[in-house]
């Protein structure tokens, strides 16, 4: 089989003759090959850039008391305001629009998300590289600390930081990056074990090349795949932890209200029939996360070198 | 090479007054597997597990001259590949000394050391896992020169083409990533990658194994042809007895952990001495051969965690005494310059 | 081979093609030969030639993008690529079998040998359970695996590479086929154990009228193994006659190459007679004949894919200029 394989190999590549073929643009091309990862992405796209100008695109400041008119609450989606402008997606209880809630949500709910995600990234992948390089007593240490973590209940996890810290959003950061380290960390460890036995770690040792430069340019770089799939997923894991936090009160503070806050908000009018308080968060929250794990999806099965050839 | 010869004023002159290039003095290697803690506490229970130890290279001693291209053979698990790796000074031995043109390697100040370990490179045998997959062939092969200033900056472009040219690849090619070369094409990348820092010594382990029979030829002439061209040393590790006997002016010959016999190439092809070696020899097939009943080795390579008592080849060995299970033969000169394990000889010497 | 009973394979003009993402790799291309009972038949070929492809084709076992394209696989007169895929099921492991070059393609790791030997013989045999039992045991004794009854009560990782490769064969043998295709079943293993292994097989087509097809990318094990060779190049057979007559006196400039790489065919320490360039690609190859690039006999007329002609009584060779000087060298 292996001869078949073989077969193949020496079949596909070694044309491009005219372009040098950069592992990152064969990663693109693959990638590209789900027109639902592509879907996905487009989607977060749109949500990202709808977040980061959300002042310029938002027809109200929704944190910005004076623009709020307590006439407007909860309005159903479409009347016009007497600020002259129309509720598309309604009002909540203080006469806020929706639609720039939303937006103005979406800005703390994705910058928490991506940040705690990178933080914990960054912490996390320094670890268990440095376990997996080090070996012995440092790598048990550092590996029962991941195991330590990862057997509590990360919402129980959580929830006990803020309790602890308070709430804020620096605060809820802080907690995410606490309950997350560790999966980057094992990530990174598992993956390392296995390329610093490979012959090109080897070659570098061979070199006499600093320690330094082995880890960070040789051995992290070949680490990088799966730890992009983890990190993608952590983002979406993030999003709806902070949400789910936020939602019971002890997350971001009530006068910047992220999606998950927004939609506590709504939860009391459910049943009297206002239900797009509530639910159009909700939406937005859904669209999120799922364009996020779609091309955590893709990400997975291209990057993943078991189902590769 | 030219700050070698200054070192030593009068290499050629005096031969056998110079230190061999590389020297091992009873060099081991051991790899234990410790008990975990449920391991620790399942044996106090009784269960019968225990700390694996396995010695998988035990007491060698071995010496290369200058210019010299020994090939080391064995089947798997004899401990070619770590003894090369121990050699090249990527694994510390567990026991014994490596001298290096006479001086013990592990007592060099750190700078010493540095410059000794480049001078012995390694060329590996996957020729997809012995390149960073993320890095332009540029960069495999300039990085190490570039970070120990042997080259400069400004020079790295030259540097670099000259390197492949020399290992027979276009430079044009530079900018490219290793999945875009051929398994011949990887193996002239890594080849070049350790001349790239000037080595006067290079180890070989299973350098041509995984390629093609067309290709393996032109990377064992390019060898041949870096030797000459740079008055290189090898060290060449195969399982490959057409190979080594072709390429090699020494054998060694290897089995579980330990040499066997070591002997002048076309000594150990025309007259092997131990009974391994020669059953090794009968069990290679050849191309010469026709229709013909392949002569048989009894038994299996037993595991080198339990390797057999006395000769270890004792339980293969058609010849086989109680002594052989008793008692480990030692490594003798039974001729010139050919050494073997195997106390038939003292009887044979006995006798006569 | 003087024509009276058919041969026990015979493969006709098989093409087999793999439809890829950036185009159509012709691995197998225009590949006819045929192995009479009880002969053993060396497929030789570096990666890439086609020599797997092959022996995957004829047990029907080209997964897509792959698929035969065209030509005949007769097996005893009936044409494989015209059998359904549950008759093709029944042939395989019955009276046609595999061995492949890592025995765990055959052994399932969380079964013990017998439970798996008994399945495969009562998959194809209507016989007692007792019976069956029987016969696994007698396969492993055939393979020279010493207490097989023992050995019966072991699953695969408690046996060493080369058991594991003799129990596979014993696998393949079960049912006393009429073929078998052994893909490089000896490369992984050490030499020692390729020689046990060797030295089994030999004895086996020589008793049991077995046709066998060995793929290998190693002519010195096909050397002393065959009866006839088939070398492979790029998709094509490139030359084909008995051992002695390829390896004594190659005709094809690519056989005369490859025999020339092989370093005893060298003097010691002199540059081994190497082949230039590399294997081309089989995306969109070119036409005309596939070696011309490294080639020092090509000339211009190689532009043109050349046929597979017989230059000489019984020799086949798909070239225009073969080494004919050679063979007449040989017959004067």
């Amino acid at each position: 089989m292996s001869d078949l394989a073989l077969d193949r190999a020496a079949a596909v590549p070694s044309v491009a003759q005219e372009r040098v073929e950069t592992p990152f643009r064969r990663f693109v091309a693959e990638f590209a090959e789900s027109k639902l990862a592509l879907l996905g992405l487009g989607v977060f796209v749109v949500i990202a850039l709808t977040a980061i100008f959300a002042p310029w695109l938002a027809p109200q400041n929704p944190y910005d008391l004076g623009q709020l008119d307590i006439m407007d609450g909860r309005m159903e989606p479409g009347t016009v305001g007497g600020a002259g402008f129309t509720f598309w997606l309604g009002t909540d209880d203080q006469g806020r629009d929706m639609l720039s809630g939303i937006m103005y949500g979406l800005r703390i709910s994705l910058s928490v998300g991506a940040g705690s995600a990178l933080i914990a990234c960054f912490i996390g992948a320094s670890l268990g590289l440095l376990a997996a390089y080090a070996g012995g007593r440092t790598d048990s240490l550092i590996m029962r600390l991941v195991d330590l973590q990862l057997s509590f209940p990360a919402i129980l996890a959580a929830l006990m930081i803020l309790a602890f810290l308070g709430k804020g959003i620096l605060n809820v950061v802080i907690a995410l990056v606490l309950v997350e380290w560790a999966y980057y960390a094992r990530t990174v460890r598992g993956t390392a074990l296995v390329e610093r036995r490979r012959e090109y770690i080897e070659a570098a040792h061979c070199l006499a090349l600093p320690t330094r430069r082995i880890l960070f340019r040789h051995l992290l770089p070949n680490c990088m795949p799966p730890l992009i799939v983890v990190a993608t997923m952590q983002v979406a894991r993030a999003i709806a932890l902070e949400a789910t936090l936020s939602f019971l009160g002890l997350g971001v503070p009530i006068t910047e209200p992220s999606l998950g806050l927004l939609i506590a908000n709504g939860y009391e009018y459910m049943l009297s029939g206002k239900y797009w308080i509530s639910f159009y968060p909700g939406i937005a929250l859904l669209i999120t996360i799922v364009s996020i794990n779609l091309v955590g999806d893709q990400l997975r099965d291209v990057l993943n070198p078991r189902l590769r050839k | 090479m030219s700050s070698a010869t200054l070192d030593r004023p009068q290499p050629q002159a005096a031969p056998d007054a110079a230190p061999p290039m590389v020297e091992l003095r009873g060099v081991s290697r051991r790899f234990e597997k410790k008990l975990d803690f449920a391991g620790k506490l399942a044996r106090r229970l009784g269960a019968p597990v225990r700390e694996e130890v396995v010695h998988a290279v035990d007491g060698v001693d071995l010496a290369i001259r200058r210019g010299e291209v020994v090939g080391l053979v064995g089947e798997s698990g004899c401990g070619k590949s770590t003894l090369g790796r121990m050699v090249a000074g990527i694994l510390p031995p567990t026991a014994g000394t490596i001298l290096r043109d006479g001086r013990d390697v592990a007592t060099l100040p750190p700078a010493e050391a540095r410059e000794i370990k480049l001078r012995t490179q390694m060329i590996f045998q996957d020729p997809y896992a012995s390149l960073n997959p993320r890095m332009r062939v540029a960069d495999i092969v300039g990085e190490a020169p570039l970070v120990h200033g042997i080259v400069a900056r400004s020079e790295f472009d030259a540097y670099v083409d000259e390197q492949l040219r020399r290992a027979g690849l276009d430079p044009a090619f530079k900018r490219r990533y290793p999945h875009q070369f051929s398994g011949g094409q990887r193996q002239r990348i890594g080849i070049a990658r350790a001349l790239a820092v000037k080595p006067d010594f290079l180890v070989c382990d299973e350098a041509v194994a995984a390629l093609d029979v067309s290709i393996q030829a032109q990377i064992l002439n390019l060898f041949m042809a870096l030797r000459r061209e740079l008055d290189l040393t090898y060290l060449f590790i195969s399982h490959d007895l057409g190979v080594v006997e072709h390429l090699s002016d020494r054998v060694v010959i290897m089995y579980l952990g330990r040499v066997l016999e070591e002997a002048p190439a076309e000594e150990v092809f025309r007259r092997p001495n131990h009974p391994y070696t020669q059953s090794l020899l009968a069990s290679v097939p050849r191309i010469e051969a026709r229709k013909r009943a392949f002569s048989v080795v009894q038994g299996e390579i037993p595991s080198p965690l339990n390797p057999p008592s006395g000769c270890h080849f004792h339980p293969r060995c058609p010849h086989a005494m109680e002594r052989c299970k008793a008692e480990r033969p030692r490594l003798r000169e039974i001729a010139p310059g050919h050494r073997s394990a195997c106390h038939l000889n003292d009887a044979a010497a006995g006798t006569a | 081979m003087n024509g009276t009973a058919p041969p026990t394979l015979e493969v006709r003009n098989l093409r087999t093609h793999f439809f890829t993402r950036a185009g159509v790799v012709k691995a197998v291309d225009d590949v006819s030969f045929s192995v009479p009972r009880g002969k053993v038949l060396g497929l030789v070929g570096e990666s890439g030639s086609g020599k797997s492809v092959t022996g995957f084709s004829v047990m029907g076992l080209v997964d897509p993008p792959g698929r035969v394209v065209s030509g005949e696989i007769l097996f005893q007169g009936r044409d494989l690529t015209k059998l359904s895929e549950e008759e093709m099921r029944d042939l395989r492991g019955n009276r046609i079998a595999m061995i492949f070059q890592d025995p765990m393609m055959t052994l399932n790791p969380v079964l013990r040998i017998d439970t798996q030997m008994i399945e495969t013989v009562l998959a194809h045999a209507r016989v007692s359970r007792e019976e069956a039992r029987q016969r696994a045991r007698d396969a492993l004794g055939m393979v020279g695996i010493p207490s097989p009854e023992e050995r019966l009560q072991s699953y695969p990782h408690q046996f060493s590479g080369g058991m594991r490769q003799r129990v596979a064969i014993a696998i393949a043998l079960l049912h006393r086929p009429e073929l078998i295709i052994a893909d490089e079943p000896t490369t992984a293993l050490d030499v020692t154990i390729q020689g046990q292994i060797l030295a089994e097989v030999q004895k086996l087509s020589a008793t049991t009228g077995t046709a066998l097809i060995w793929i290998t990318h190693d002519l010195s094990v096909v050397a002393g193994l065959a009866d006839e060779i088939a070398v492979m190049y790029a998709g094509r057979i490139v030359e084909h006659g008995t051992v002695a007559e390829v390896l004594d006196r190659p005709l094809h400039p690519y056989t005369v190459g490859l025999i020339g790489s092989v370093p005893s065919r060298n003097r010691r320490g002199e540059p081994l007679r190497q082949i230039p360039g590399m294997t081309p690609s089989l995306l969109n190859l070119p036409p005309g004949c596939p070696f011309r690039a490294r080639c020092p006999r090509a000339a211009e007329d190689c532009r043109e894919e050349p046929p597979m002609r017989e230059v000489v009584p019984g020799r086949d060779v798909r070239c225009f200029r073969p080494h004919l000087e050679a063979a007449e060298e040989a017959t004067a």
